[in-house]
């Protein structure tokens, strides 16, 4: 299980990239993704559930998303995440 | 009632007169006559030249609740419109309706007149930007009308669009009205949408910064026609109104849609001697039209016109004696513009000789083969040029339908994705272009001809390019990008979608 110590980023605002920014928050807060994106009306749902999808399987249950949407593909959503999560995370004992 | 291409068109629509759902693209029969201008008079020796815009609003009879137009050849480097509706707001005009071929970002300037009640309804070929933003929010009393380049000059020339007042940014004119488009500092080139205003508005406004002695040659718009000249500073930005040549692409993906298509139309069997051609002056269309050229000079094969929306690779061709003539109702670039000045064989042509489907024969039937650009297509081969990926209107439908329909082999090219987005789905947001008029989709994965040209199918199979379904396209975009969400929006009708026929193909509704 990981747990977000510190703020990260990963990421560009390049077309077809996309600017993940991650910032601690207390447990009780739970996840919170905050997504801007020129695709939201067509994509949004789509890629806030990669992003949910990736913390779910990294164990994190406690994080502020900022994500900033320039038209990234799935696997470029999910490689900007864990280079994120990577920079911000440590393990903790479950 | 659901139209021909399958979108749902309600009986009656406020502030629509008549409504008549697409059937197919030659199904609507016209009957009745053609309208005119008021009738003019002017006697010997008397004054047209007018100290202001203000005195040429007053002497036009200008009134609240008319139609007054504009033409956009000045593109984004246009200052007419704003200048004149800064005028008439200022005079306290309401409850306008205004009918600009087209408007582009820097008519942005209008947009409190439109909130003010100024203008309260619009037709036009397209809006981008705020404007776009403006009429696809429903706010307005009626909804925008968007018309193809053919459609305007019909709905013209049958009275739909009765203009009361037109507008003439005029880059040369003289004492007595003669207009043209190639000299002075604002030179744009062809006159080609205004040349209709001009001749059925009841008053026609020129307005220029480049006023001649009597008389001016050569002559596109005749002082027959006009009623009132307005000399100012400046009619138009020359930076925005034409560019110069532009750069042939280096991005390898437009690169290969051009090369995709042009070996498409070399296998086509359209590809022979005295064919006819028009390109879009997009990225991929600019690469298509140098490519064209190596084949013909290989095969020794030349065209006997092109047509456009003229481009600095057409005149190269003209000049070089690769096409016998070309035919133009709008310039992009100082080539174009120089060109038709100087070339006896570039022929400066109105909206109506261009394209609208209800005279004795636009030029447009007559083409062989068009390539166009495209938002958004869908398994159906339909078109979408006007609403972007939001469902905002961020385009214009140009000569889209007309050459579609007219040309006997059309060819949209687009990216398979641009961004996340995938250019070809199972349904448009906005039917601009029915999917029966156009015959191949050309992306870098792949080329998808219409199931209803079987014969063209049959020879493409000797081309060396990647033919296959519609439908596989869809589904190598989708497999990157995922299944698009739909866009959610109101009941609320914001603008119709008039098919070149005067009959509705789709309605844009406000985004929720």
């Amino acid at each position: 299980m990981l747990q977000i110590i510190q703020p990260s980023q990963a990421g560009t605002v390049e077309s077809n990239d996309i600017l993940i920014i991650l910032t601690p928050v207390s447990a009780d807060k739970g996840i919170h993704v905050e997504l801007t994106s020129p695709v939201l009306k067509k994509y949004g749902r789509q890629i806030k559930n990669v992003i949910q999808e990736v913390l779910r399987e990294q164990g994190i249950d406690a994080v502020h998303v900022a994500a900033n949407d320039r038209g990234a593909l799935d696997c470029t959503i999910r490689a900007r995440m864990m280079t994120a999560i990577d920079r911000a995370a440590e393990e903790v004992l479950g | 009632m659901m139209n021909g291409v399958g979108r749902e068109i309600p009986e009656s629509i406020v502030g629509i007169k008549n409504v008549k759902p697409y059937i197919g693209p030659f199904s609507y029969v016209p009957t009745g006559r053609l309208t005119g201008s008021a009738i003019k008079v002017n006697k010997p020796r008397s004054e047209k030249v007018l100290a202001s815009i203000e005195q040429a609003i007053e002497a036009s009879g200008l009134k609240d609740g008319m139609t007054i137009s504009f033409h956009h050849h000045f593109r984004n480097g246009d200052y007419v419109l704003n200048m004149v509706m800064a005028v008439i707001a200022k005079k306290g005009i309401k409850d306008l309706t205004l009918a600009p071929s087209s408007l582009n970002t820097i008519n942005e300037e209008i947009i409190p007149y439109i909130e003010q009640g100024v203008i309260i309804a619009v037709e036009t070929s397209g809006a981008r930007g705020k404007l776009g933003q403006l009429l696809t929010s429903g706010k307005l009393s009626k909804p925008t009308i968007i018309r193809s380049h053919g459609g305007r000059a019909r709905a013209i020339e049958c009275g739909e669009l009765h203009i009361d007042v037109a507008f003439i940014g005029a880059p040369a004119c003289d004492t007595y009205g003669n207009i043209n488009g190639v000299e002075g500092k604002s030179a744009c080139g062809s006159l080609g949408y205004a040349m209709v205003d001009a001749a059925y508005a009841d008053k026609v406004v020129a307005i220029t910064d480049h006023l001649v002695p009597y008389p001016l040659f050569p002559i596109s718009i005749p002082q027959t026609q006009v009623d009132y000249i307005v000399p100012v500073e400046a009619i138009g930005d020359p930076k925005g109104i034409a560019s110069g040549a532009l750069r042939i692409s280096k991005d390898p993906r437009e690169l290969l849609i051009a090369q995709y298509a042009t070996t498409a139309i070399e296998h086509s069997g359209y590809f022979k001697q005295d064919y006819s051609i028009q390109l879009g002056s997009g990225g991929a269309s600019l690469a298509a039209a140098r490519f064209l050229k190596g084949k013909m000079q290989k095969q020794g094969i030349t065209a006997s016109f092109g047509l456009g929306g003229v481009t600095a690779p057409f005149i190269e061709m003209l000049e070089e004696g690769l096409i016998k003539a070309v035919y133009d109702v709008q310039d992009f670039d100082i080539p174009s513009i120089e060109s038709i000045k100087k070339n006896r064989n570039h022929q400066e042509m109105s909206a109506a000789f261009y394209a609208n489907p209800h005279n004795g024969g636009p030029i447009v039937n007559q083409l062989d083969v068009v390539i166009l650009s495209a938002t958004e297509v869908d398994v159906n081969f339909n078109v979408n040029v006007i609403t972007d990926s939001n469902g905002v209107i961020m385009g214009a439908v140009g000569g889209h339908q007309d050459t579609a329909a007219g040309a006997a082999l059309s060819i949209v090219v687009a990216p398979l994705l641009r961004g996340r987005l995938p250019m070809v789905i199972d349904q448009v947001h906005t039917v601009c272009t029915p999917g029966e008029t156009v015959d191949i989709i050309v992306t870098e994965r792949g080329v998808a001809v219409n199931p209803l040209r079987a014969d063209l199918k049959e020879n493409l199979k000797a081309a060396n390019i990647p033919l296959m379904d519609i439908e596989e396209l869809r589904n190598i975009a989708y497999e990157f990008a995922g299944k698009p969400d739909p866009i959610e929006v109101s009941d609320k009708i914001a603008a119709v979608v008039e098919y070149r026929d005067g009959t509705l193909i789709d309605v844009i509704r406000p985004t929720a």
